[in-house]
């Protein structure tokens, strides 16, 4: 196994996962240079979120490394794992707001925490990071009066409050309209070219994919299928790839004993 | 032989759970008196919120409650003591037992109720929305920024609220005095304070804090429990109440037969 090069913002080795007995992800090597946007894509319960959970130390790895900014995160003691914590945003899948803070107060939390900012600056901040998520003026609301969309918006202005250097985004733009998912597509571009910004995305929308993707992943049940330029992948004739980015379905259960045997959980009866 | 095979595994069960309990208190007590010393400010305006929440909203109901069982015990001792012609040991009687016993314990029923239950829904529901997961990845630590908090409110409340209980159950107890046997409210008060020794209040008050702890402690520990799901945060707080009870017998059994054998 090679050293993870230090220059990279994020490298992963032989990244295994798993939930009690299932393993999740069954080995992942991959890394991203400074200043890059990687894009995973993958099925509904490939692995995806785990993933990123896995690589802001929420979830612990059964074997396998994850180096940030050159620090093997498992090796980090706890202080030292949320300095590094505090140069990180992730917007979750589901948003994960305080349900007991208004949608301001979520994104200045970090603010007021680990940055002895006056106050008037935390509001300007807030403010602006609301802004660029196109929430202008729903400082006052609870994540309960907003609609889903704008929770997740919510969500990526919590995660970008800190001008972190890595971000993480678990399908950012997943059950917007299309106007606001090409209003995120573009604020990520911005957040790449004016603060150089690695951006790690989780998204199920090929056309952003393709839009900001430097190098994209596809993982498959666990597993690494491709990973490569925005242009090799479009490219590429691996059949898993073209099946995702031509988006053919599943082949039919080619068997008719099979599609019982899928309906009923039992084996079929052998034929003599 | 199946029947000693559950008992040992309740046993088991039973002991991980307070080392569960422990551990979370022992963490909860690192960022409240060391972590400070290391730069982790203690987050003073959170516990002072808690604390209204545990402690002033409590007052109605626990003044009204406790103000019954003050008149309830005198009933019960005058019912005891009408046959020896003793009625004038009721004041006594009422304020040892307040003061001792059942002021403390009372106050730690309605904190359960209010308080400890709530600590496990909120928890609780942070946990199933990812919420303490968020808090972790900001870098703030979900036992100091959720627990400690409460540690400190309920481990302040509880004696203020005990304190305000055994009040409230000697004015109960007058009522009695009162009305059912011979005192003048003034005499009620007199033989209340001349029954009542230093001892009585301190270690009911000793309690009381023992209580705040134990109740944070299951129910942030049920909180930080729950599973995945809305129906898995109703049976934390569920379990929250139950073992919260429980365990705050289980305190009290200790502490009186301590203060027992000390002659206290
Ligand atoms: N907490 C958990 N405990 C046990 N299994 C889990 C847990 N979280 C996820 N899984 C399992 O791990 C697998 C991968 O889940 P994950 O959430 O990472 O998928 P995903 O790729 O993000 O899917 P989606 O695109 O639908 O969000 C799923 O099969 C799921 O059943
Ligand atoms: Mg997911």
């Amino acid at each position: 196994m090679s050293t993870p090069d230090t220059e990279k913002t994020l490298s992963v080795r032989d990244l295994r996962v798993r939930y009690g007995e299932r393993e999740i992800l069954h080995g992942i090597s991959f890394d991203v240079p400074r200043g890059e946007t990687l894009v995973i894509l993958g099925g509904s319960g490939s692995g995806k979120s785990t993933l990123l959970r896995t690589l802001v130390g929420l979830q612990p790895a059964t074997s396998g490394e994850v180096w940030i900014r050159g620090q093997d995160i498992a090796k980090l003691s706890e202080e030292d794992l949320d300095e590094t914590r505090k140069k990180i945003g992730l917007s979750f899948q589901g948003g994960a707001l305080f349900g007991s803070m208004t949608v301001g107060e979520n994104v200045c939390l970090p603010l007021r925490e680990h940055t002895q900012l006056e106050e008037s600056t935390i509001q300007i901040i807030m403010r602006l990071k609301l802004e660029q998520v196109g929430l202008a003026g729903f400082e006052n609301y609870m994540p309960s009066q907003l609609s889903g969309g704008m929770k997740k918006r919510a969500a990526v202005a919590r995660a970008m409050a800190m001008d972190p250097e890595i971000l993480f985004f678990d399908e950012p733009s997943a059950g917007l309209d299309p106007i606001i998912a090409a209003g995120i597509d573009n604020l990520i571009l911005k957040l790449k070219k004016a603060f150089r910004m690695t951006i790690i995305v989780v998204t199920h929308e090929l056309a952003s994919a393709f839009l900001i993707a430097d190098s994209m992943l596809l993982i498959n049940k666990g597993d690494i299928v491709a990973h490569g330029s925005r242009e090799e992948m479009e490219k590429s004739t691996h059949p898993r790839v073209r099946q995702f980015l031509d988006r053919v379905p599943e082949p039919e259960v080619a068997e008719e004993m099979d599609y019982l045997q899928m309906l009923t959980g039992e084996a079929p009866p052998r034929a003599l | 032989m199946a029947f000693f095979d559950s008992i040992g595994r309740n046993a088991i069960g039973g002991l991980a759970y307070v080392g569960g309990l422990a551990r979370l208190s022992g963490r909860a007590a690192y960022y409240t008196l060391i972590g400070p010393f290391r730069g982790k400010a203690l987050r003073w305006s959170r516990a002072f919120h808690q604390a209204m929440a545990v402690g002033v909203e409590a007052l109605p109901i626990l003044s009204t409650i406790t103000f019954f069982v003050g008149l309830i015990l005198a009933l019960q001792g005058a019912y005891e003591l009408r046959k020896f012609g003793a009625l004038q040991y009721v004041a006594g009687g009422v304020a040892v037992s307040m003061t001792r016993e059942l002021g403390p314990l009372m106050t730690a029923i309605v904190v359960i109720g209010r308080s400890g239950s709530a600590f496990a829904a909120e928890i609780g529901t942070m946990k199933v929305t990812e919420e303490i997961d968020a808090l972790t990845t900001m870098a703030l630590n979900p036992i100091q920024f959720l627990v400690t908090p409460k540690f400190l409110a309920m481990i302040v409340m509880l004696p203020c609220l005990t304190t305000w209980a055994d009040f409230m159950g000697v004015m109960g107890g007058a009522v009695f005095g009162v009305t059912g046997a011979s005192f003048t409210f003034g005499g009620y008060v007199q033989a209340t304070l001349d029954a009542l020794l230093k001892r009585d209040i301190i270690t009911g008050l000793i309690k009381a804090v023992m209580f705040g702890a134990v109740i944070t402690a299951v129910g942030c520990y049920e909180g930080f429990e729950t599973g995945g799901g809305a129906e898995e945060v109703g049976r934390s707080t569920t379990s929250a109440v139950v073992m919260s009870i429980f365990m705050v017998i289980i305190v009290d059994l200790i502490f009186t037969s301590l203060f027992y054998l000390l002659g206290r």
